[in-house]
């Protein structure tokens, strides 16, 4: 038998992975394929599309051909079997659990989310009948002592938002595991490039593309990933993938597509109810983005790097809550889990709290002050004041995201000059 | 195919319609449905009863039903035994594989077929399919 050539390697599968020619035109580069509908050969074409029983496009609300190359890279980069994409980082996060989620069900998560997640799962999540439990996720413990009856998955992110928090992906996924739990891990932060959930035993991986993956800072979307490896049939948690639908006459989603039965439904019942879909020219944007992602990551990661190890000596800044130094107790975890590095969205602490995080945003002229991370440009924004200020004090400290708390998302800039824009800014936050 | 289903949503009708529409003839094997058609092809009661050459045999049936299977398939002279999703039998694969046949377990030739022709990609799934030539049409 002839040898197997060896698998491609990660920047090939950046580049290539779900793209080839167009058929038609041999146009190279994805085509937009900017169109709501596609037509049907006959009746009987139509009826097999719409029974799920051929593969082909109906309604750009389902699947899209740009839509679709995206899916797969993603699907590729993470090790998965087959993805999702969706309009936001959010929608990935409601139709991974819409897949599975029933009234009354719970799930529990980490309680240092990004603080939208935690008010996406903690409040709106409750008007589906859907309760979260919240616990502390540096002790892996905590998970397995919150798991009751109703408890479907776990939740985690494999780099926090905006704290840096590293959680013990391997341990956590064999609690989950040995309870019949979905595992769920949001990798936004690290990105497939530093951190591959997957190896670790997380069944789903979700992303919010608006950050690295598309990397520049101007195209919306979201991501679920399947893993295909979780049994949905080993308990009767699952009865949305083993049951009959009756909305595609008592099909049984595992049954009938195995491995692909997330994938599958994730389109056919997720996107097609919720309808929250990633528009092709967003599709474009991202799949251009991901054909780099190898190369920013590397100088994202040095650049936060330098910029971490450079605010721990400056005599303005109390505290730094950086993976990637030796100081943080998350730094064996980070070697472990994201051993390319620990990301570029990291905190750190401004002497003369809230007055003085207020001072330094606004005195920056490099740093755009803005609610994203994952961009080549330099972000800074003062979580308390913005994107954590619907929570309470409590909430806001226990995210880490208290009233002295900076976040910076380091991006592609000379590294002089980053470093300079924030000594600038935080001699003018001192002088008050 | 061993196990083809009349009832049009079960997964072998979905997979015998597929294959139709590729170009492959399918011959439907289900000792409930003797006599009748599927999708324009008679039903057989036993793959032994099957006049024609067989190139492969696609069993969609548990895995206890796999070795009878097997067997006739070896008689019939058979190339291919295919196992479906979720069904697997090795002891009886590796008779197939003896008796010089090749043999697929637990996967599903509807999904094969599209995912090495372009079509699963469609479906958002990981192919594993690298390349930098034009797909064909």
């Amino acid at each position: 038998m002839a040898e197997k050539p060896p698998a491609p390697g990660f920047e090939t599968l950046a580049i290539h992975a779900g793209a080839a020619p167009d058929p038609v035109t041999g146009a190279r580069s994805t085509p937009i394929y900017q169109t709501t509908a596609y037509v049907f050969d006959d009746v009987d074409h139509a009826a097999s599309l719409f029974n799920l029983q051929t593969y082909g496009y109906i309604y750009s609300r389902l699947t899209n051909p740009t839509v679709s190359v995206l899916e797969e890279r993603v699907a590729t980069l993470e090790g998965g079997r087959g993805a999702i994409a969706v309009a936001s980082g959010h929608a990935a996060q409601l139709l991974a659990f819409f897949s599975f989620m029933e009234p009354g069900d719970q799930f529990i998560a980490s309680n240092k989310l990004y603080g939208g997640s935690i008010t996406q799962f903690g409040r709106s999540f409750k008007k589906f009948g859907w309760d979260c439990v919240f616990v502390d996720a540096d002790d892996p413990e905590n998970f397995r002592r919150a798991i009751t009856p109703r408890c479907k998955a776990i939740f985690v992110e494999s780099l926090s938002n905006p704290t840096g928090v590293i959680v013990d992906l391997e341990r956590i996924a064999e609690i989950a595991h040995e309870a019949g739990l979905l595992f769920i891990v949001d990798n936004t932060m690290a990105s497939p490039f530093i951190c591959r959930p997957m190896r670790w035993g997380a069944d789903l991986v979700v992303h919010s593309t608006t950050k690295f993956l598309s990397g520049h800072g101007n195209a919306m979307g979201g991501v679920v990933v399947d893993s295909g490896r979780f049994d949905w049939a080993q308990n009767d948690k699952f009865k949305s993938l083993t049951e009959p639908e009756p909305a595609y006459h008592d099909l049984r989603f595992y049954e009938t597509f195995g491995d692909l039965a997330l994938t599958v439904h994730g389109h056919a019942v997720g996107l097609r109810d919720l309808g929250a879909t990633m528009a092709p020219l967003n599709a474009f944007l991202t799949i251009t983005g991901i054909e780099t992602l190898p190369l920013r990551m590397e100088r994202h990661v040095a650049n936060a790097q330098a910029v971490a190890e450079h605010l721990e000596r400056h005599p303005a800044v109390s505290w730094v809550a950086y993976a990637g130094l030796p100081a943080s107790k998350y730094h064996a975890l980070a070697r472990k889990y994201l051993p390319k590095g620990a990301g570029s969205v990291f905190t750190f602490g401004v002497k003369g709290g809230y007055e003085a995080g207020v001072a330094l945003v606004e005195a920056v002229e490099l740093f755009s002050h803005l609610a994203n991370v994952g961009d080549t440009r330099s972000l800074i924004i003062h979580p308390a004041s913005t994107t954590h200020r619907q929570l309470t004090t409590e909430q806001q400290i226990a995210a880490g995201a208290g009233p002295d708390v900076v976040r910076l998302s380091i991006g592609l800039e000379s590294i002089a000059d980053i470093i300079g824009d924030l000594d600038q800014g935080l001699a003018k936050a001192m002088r008050g | 195919m061993v196990g083809a289903s009349e009832h049009w949503n079960r997964p072998s009708f979905f997979a015998m319609k597929y294959l139709q529409d590729k170009g492959y003839r399918v011959i439907p094997v289900n000792p409930q449905a003797k006599g009748e058609a599927i999708l324009g092809e008679k039903v057989y009661a036993d793959l032994a009863e099957i006049p024609d050459r067989i190139d492969m045999v696609d069993i969609f049936r548990r895995a206890e039903a796999v070795p009878a299977i097997v067997d006739q398939a070896i008689k019939q002279g058979a190339k291919v035994v295919w196992m479906q999703l979720g069904v697997r039998h090795d002891a009886a694969a590796a008779k197939a594989e003896a008796a010089g046949l090749k043999v697929v377990m637990n996967r599903c030739p509807k999904i094969e077929y599209s995912r090495l022709n372009g079509e699963l990609a469609w479906s958002g799934v990981n192919t594993g399919i690298i390349s930098s030539k034009r797909r064909k049409l």
